[in-house]
Formats: structure tokens, C-alpha cells, sequence
């Protein structure tokens, strides 16, 4: 196994990967660091939720859990570009929507041109009006 | 209280303008593009109003503060400004939770597909792969034909000009568009 890096909607991770032709194979314990969920008999599991896997031994073998699968049992999008050992996985079209669905704005902390950063929630209590602009 | 965020991959790209204006409010830059993927932006630019609350009243709407590009997009921009005056002094204006949810933009499992694929190119760009990055920018743009912070915001790292032939090619396609657009009244024809 050698380092692959792992975008993932939190941010970035180095993790340890075995690269072949039948796909990426991750080292779990990596995967559980960056993303939360780990391999248990009963599923994938995060926290106290569990995703059933139909078979969970297919999901992984010495090499390491297939990420491909993974990211398919739980509904995750991903982009794989093996010779560059790097890998993007979002969160499902699910979860996006429930989110989006709840009235509340979803949270974020991004730098000014100075690098100080700022958080929508700091602005509690005042109306707020976000726009979204660019040079393009 | 106006938050403005740049959703600029090259924060030099921007950083003259937000010289230029010194703004006192929050300017912001968005390398990563986080703003898109936790609202669901697909052009700019895009407006929410969010109330005291942290809830927003006003999904994504693309007005305008300026008449520059009137010609182009057909949009005023007196009566947005005059409602936003309005619903700072009155609170009027703002939707309900359930008109605010049923007037939002919905995400697709492609256009979910499009931001990782986006997300890995960008990486890949980089990283110096210029090649894998370009079939993954493509690959997100073929997942999200609709969604210019990838097809256009993508340009300036791909040598493309976002205001040249490569972006008129892109808005013969048609342009993106958000449930609001059609709900706030400042066509110019109105």
C-alpha cells in the first residue's frame, strides 16, 4: 500500500491505497479517519447509523476496502483518476437535498483577501444578504 | 448586512477588485468552491436573503446591483434594490419556509457526480496534471451541462477566456436558470 489522497466534502486526507486493475482498495482505518464510516458485519457503519451491505465480505479483502463499492453502497458520488492516486467522494444526492430542504442556511467559514476567516453563522441576528459573485 | 463570496479559483483573479471597491463588509473568497456545493450555485451571480435567524427567506435568485449587462440578461437592477431597501426596513419580501424550499434549485445525482468531479480536476489542475485534470473538468461538465461556476468558472484555470468565444459557445447552449428568476419582477419588458 502507498499514500492516496482522498477529497472529501471535509477536506482532504492521505491515505494508504493499493491501486490495480480491478480498482482503489483503501486501508479502512484511513477511511474511518477522513470519512467516519467503518466495515462491521452488519453494514457500513457511522456513529449509531448503520447502512446494510449485502455482502460485506465483497466490499473488502486484504487488500483493503474497494472504494468504488464503498462509494456505491452508500449512495456516495466519486471521481477516480488512479494514476494520480487521487480520488473525490461527496455527499449523496440524498443528503445534499435534506439539507438544502432544511430552512436553515447551511454553515461555512471562508477567508477574506486578508486570510481572515469569517462564518455566515456570525452574522446571527442580523438579516443577511449573501451573494455569490466572480472575476469569470 | 452583505456578505459577498468570490467563487474564484485564483484568488488573484479577484483580489484587484476587492482592492478597488475596499468594501466594508465581508468579502470573501471561495477557492474550493464551498459556497456551490453547500448552497447548490450553478452561475453568478447568485443571492440569498438570509432572515435573523439563519434561515433563508429568499433562495437563490441571479440579480444584478449595476445595469452594465441589462443588454444581455434583460434584468434591471432599480426594483431588485428596492426590495432588498424593503425588506431590510419592513421584512417584507421574504417567502415562507415552504415557498422558500419550493423555489430553490434541486440537485441532481449528476449534478452531485458534476462537484466531485469538478472537485478532483481542480485538484489534479493543481497538481500540475493538466491533461487528467481536463478530462475531469470535462467529465463535470458533461454531468452538469447547466452549472457555469464549473463550465465557466473552470476557464480561467483551463486557458480559456471566460468573456471569449469559448463562453459564447457555452451561452448559445442556454443558460442556467433558477426557479426565482421567474417569481422576482425586473425583466426590463415588465
Amino acid at each position: 500500500m502507498t499514500a492516496f489522497t482522498l477529497i472529501h466534502p471535509g477536506g482532504r486526507a492521505e491515505l494508504e491505497a493499493t491501486v490495480e486493475d480491478d480498482g482503489v482498495r483503501v486501508d479502512p482505518k484511513g477511511l474511518e479517519d477522513a470519512l467516519g464510516w467503518h466495515l462491521r458485519a452488519e453494514g457500513l457503519c457511522r456513529g449509531d447509523v448503520c447502512v446494510p451491505v449485502r455482502e460485506p465480505a465483497a466490499l473488502a479483502d486484504t487488500r483493503g476496502i474497494d472504494l468504488a463499492a464503498f462509494a456505491q453502497a452508500l449512495g456516495l458520488p466519486l471521481a477516480v483518476e488512479p494514476d494520480a492516486r487521487v480520488a473525490a467522494v461527496g455527499v449523496s444526492h440524498g443528503e445534499r437535498r435534506a439539507a438544502l430542504d432544511s430552512p436553515e442556511a447551511p454553515d461555512f467559514c471562508l477567508p477574506d483577501a486578508a486570510g481572515r476567516l469569517h462564518r455566515l453563522s456570525d452574522h446571527r441576528g442580523s438579516k443577511v444578504l449573501l451573494i455569490a459573485y466572480a472575476s469569470w | 448586512m452583505p456578505v459577498t463570496v468570490a467563487l474564484d479559483r485564483r484568488p488573484q483573479d479577484v483580489i484587484p477588485l476587492i482592492e478597488e471597491v475596499s468594501p466594508t463588509h465581508p468579502s470573501l473568497i471561495d477557492r474550493e468552491h464551498v459556497l456551490a456545493e453547500l448552497f447548490h450555485i450553478t452561475n453568478v451571480p447568485t443571492i440569498l436573503w438570509i432572515d435573523e435567524r439563519g434561515r433563508i427567506c429568499r433562495p437563490h435568485d441571479a440579480q444584478f446591483g449595476t445595469d452594465t449587462f441589462t443588454a444581455f440578461h434583460g434584468k434591471r437592477s432599480g426594483p431588485y434594490l428596492e426590495m432588498i431597501r424593503r425588506w431590510v426596513r419592513t421584512g417584507e419580501g421574504a417567502l415562507t419556509a415552504d415557498e422558500a424550499r419550493r423555489l430553490r434549485p434541486d440537485p441532481t445525482p449528476e449534478s452531485e457526480r458534476a462537484r466531485v468531479e469538478h472537485a478532483l480536476a481542480w485538484h489534479l489542475s493543481q497538481a500540475g496534471e493538466a491533461d487528467a485534470a481536463e478530462r475531469h473538468f470535462r467529465r463535470a461538465g458533461e454531468l452538469a451541462p447547466l452549472d457555469w461556476t464549473i463550465r465557466r468558472g473552470s476557464m480561467p484555470v483551463r486557458d480559456m477566456n471566460p468573456f471569449g468565444p469559448e463562453f459564447f459557445a457555452l451561452a448559445e447552449e442556454g443558460a442556467p436558470a433558477y426557479p426565482m428568476e421567474a417569481v422576482t419582477p425586473t425583466r426590463a419588458e415588465e
